[in-house]
């Protein structure tokens, strides 16, 4: 620390070329060291294993003949394999679905947080943000015993009505069921950022809009929603990113869920049995690495599509 | 000007009553899986079978007894798991943060050769999903015999390009250049300036890329999955995943199992609801950042 402390610089018109050349170097050396800590770790924990996962995916180990080059071939069978495809067209299709569920109740909340005070108004922020303090395996254990027919609620509720229970985790109704289990986990943290985004408004401009005769829904569609455009991109790339990989909550129900959650259920599900259960890592990695670029894709035409408002990055 | 405040004060005191039964029921609803715990880590294994109301105790409230079934069975391998998860927490959560503060910093207030490249190639690795990365980590780490070591969980704990992202933008917000200029004029070199003038008024958002990271390493799952194999080294996570995969694959001989698991979700909760309870005004302030600007 001694070392860096600044001598007083000279103030004849002359030295002060040399001493701002000097010190361009040193911003440059304290930026560098400043970030370079990260930098390493960023290197060696995500650089690093990308460029392994991708120099993995281009060889193929056989039981005769040992490991070989095969350039793109793993990635050919990954876009035919049938079990790659299906668990690749689960997680869009249900990406579809969840992500508007989980941010639409998330917005409303927060508008309804945000345009009410009391003190069961605060009581319920708290509440509704629970559940993201609860790790997502433990969320789904924990649905897992509601939907279960021997300890959980449904089948008594339903035959007050004389209904038999609905059976969440059957094959037609597993996509509702892991529904439920991500939008309980996600849309209260959501609706948080989302109320901060609110809470960060001026509501000079609500009294600005009053004047000019806006009632509660304007203020709310035309002020408080574009305000908050640039919350509503991040949380949206975020629930994009998590549910392409999801993981968790089908690798916990498929105990449950016996015959309906198979090991390749969803892409990341395949690609960890593929590496982990049959050991054949070239493939896994390919898996991985073309549900990465997936996922890229679909995050950077997203961000293509909506770059006029002003997005976070 | 009269009337405009009059008419403010009248529309102040409305409730908006059907908004707020509105979320009465989704309050009902995100408490319900917390009550069906509650209510039934009180019973033991026959009060669980035993086809009476799961949502209403049974005569037998036994909260004392699971617990001291939960923290001794299998050699009290539960409460390791439970001290392993805080490691892994701790640990991971405070050299992300360290490293994040660190990062943003220097991103934020350094002009210095390569920073555009480099910060454009971070902002790039927000999209790339962190479970791509597990198998070759895995592979990498197995060459070096680091898996099913504590190592294995707690160094790819530490990177965080969201937290150096966020930390960025607020201390490229939240720290005026003068304010350091002035520093150094006064003769505090670069890592006191950081330490004593510029953290201070980052301290919202370091908080909250703590509690991020942290709640993140806590609730991580897919990493000591593939990295551990010994259930001495399992976080809570882990472990209650195999447990859940034992007492669902023989269902009559893992119905003992059940009442340990289910207690074990309710105690494995208790910690971070705590943490995020109890330091709730430092976070908020900083969870606006990453959207807002």
């Amino acid at each position: 620390m001694t070392l860096l402390i600044e001598e007083n610089p000279p103030r004849t018109e002359e030295k002060a070329k040399t001493t701002h050349g000097k010190v361009r170097l040193r911003e440059h050396l304290m930026g560098w060291l400043f970030v370079g800590p990260f930098g390493l770790v960023f290197l060696a924990f995500l650089i690093a294993p990308l460029a392994y996962a991708l120099y993995l995916s281009l060889f193929q180990k056989k039981l005769i003949g040992g490991t070989s080059f095969v350039f793109l071939d793993n990635y050919a069978k990954a876009f035919t394999d049938p079990s790659f495809l299906s668990g690749a067209w689960f997680v869009i299709r249900f990406a579809l679905f969840a992500i508007p569920l989980q941010i639409l109740l998330a917005l409303g909340m927060a508008l309804i947080l945000d345009a009410v005070t009391s003190v069961f108004i605060r009581f319920s922020r708290l509440m509704i943000f629970l559940p993201y303090a609860i790790p997502t395996v433990i969320g789904a254990v924990m649905w897992g015993f509601l939907y279960s027919k021997s300890f959980g609620p449904l089948t008594d509720i339903f035959a007050l009505f004389g209904g038999t229970a609905p059976d969440f985790f059957s094959k037609n109704l597993i996509f509702y069921g892991l529904l439920n289990v991500v939008t309980w986990q996600w849309a209260g943290y959501y609706m948080i950022i989302l109320y901060a985004a609110l809470q960060g408004i001026d509501p000079t401009l609500y009294e600005a809009a009053r004047m000019d005769g806006a009632g509660r829904w304007q203020i709310a569609l035309r002020i408080k929603i574009p305000l908050i455009a640039p919350a509503l991109v991040l949380i949206l790339v975020f629930s994009l990113i998590g549910t392409l990989q999801f993981f968790n909550e089908p690798q916990i129900l498929r105990y449950l869920a016996a015959g309906t959650i198979g090991p390749d259920f969803t892409p990341n599900m395949y690609a960890y049995s593929q590496a982990f259960k049959l050991a054949n890592f070239n493939y896994g990695s390919a898996i991985s690495f073309a549900l990465g670029g997936i996922v890229f894709a679909c995050v950077y035409a997203f961000l293509f599509f909506t770059r006029k408002r002003r997005s976070f990055l | 000007m009269t009337t405009v405040s009059r008419a403010g004060g009248r529309r102040r005191p409305q409730r908006h009553l059907p908004l707020q039964v509105l979320l009465g029921f989704l309050v009902v609803y995100f408490l319900v899986p917390f009550w069906w715990v509650i209510v039934n880590s009180s019973k033991d294994s026959p009060g669980l079978f035993s086809g009476g109301n799961t949502l209403w105790f049974t005569d037998n409230v036994d909260y004392l007894g699971n617990l001291e079934r939960l923290f001794t069975y299998d050699g009290g391998i539960y409460g390791r798991w439970i001290l392993n998860s805080t490691l892994y927490a701790l640990a991971g959560g405070l050299g992300a943060t360290i490293l994040a503060v660190m990062a943003g910093y220097g991103f934020a207030k350094y002009r210095f050769a390569g920073r555009r490249f480099s910060f454009s190639i971070l902002l790039g690795a927000l999209m790339v999903p962190g479970t791509a990365l597990v198998i070759p980590t895995f592979i990498m780490f197995s060459g070096l015999g680091l898996t099913n070591t504590i190592w294995a969980v707690i160094l790819p704990s530490l990177l965080n390009p969201f937290g150096v992202y966020l930390m960025h933008v607020y201390a490229r917000d939240a720290v005026p250049d003068e304010i350091l200029d002035a520093a150094r004029v006064d003769g505090a070199g670069e890592l006191r300036t950081f330490l004593r003038v510029a953290f201070p008024l980052m301290r919202p958002a370091v908080v909250t890329v703590l509690l991020l990271s942290a709640v993140a390493s806590w609730n991580n799952y897919f990493l000591p999955l593939a990295m551990l194999s010994d259930n001495r080294l399992f976080p809570v996570t882990v472990g209650l995943g195999v447990w859940q995969g034992i007492a669902s694959a023989n269902n009559s001989g893992g119905t003992s199992l059940w009442s340990l698991i289910i207690l074990g979700a309710l105690v494995s909760v208790v910690p971070l609801i705590i943490a995020f309870f109890t330091l709730q005004r430092h976070w908020r302030g900083g969870l606006s950042v990453g959207g807002l600007r």
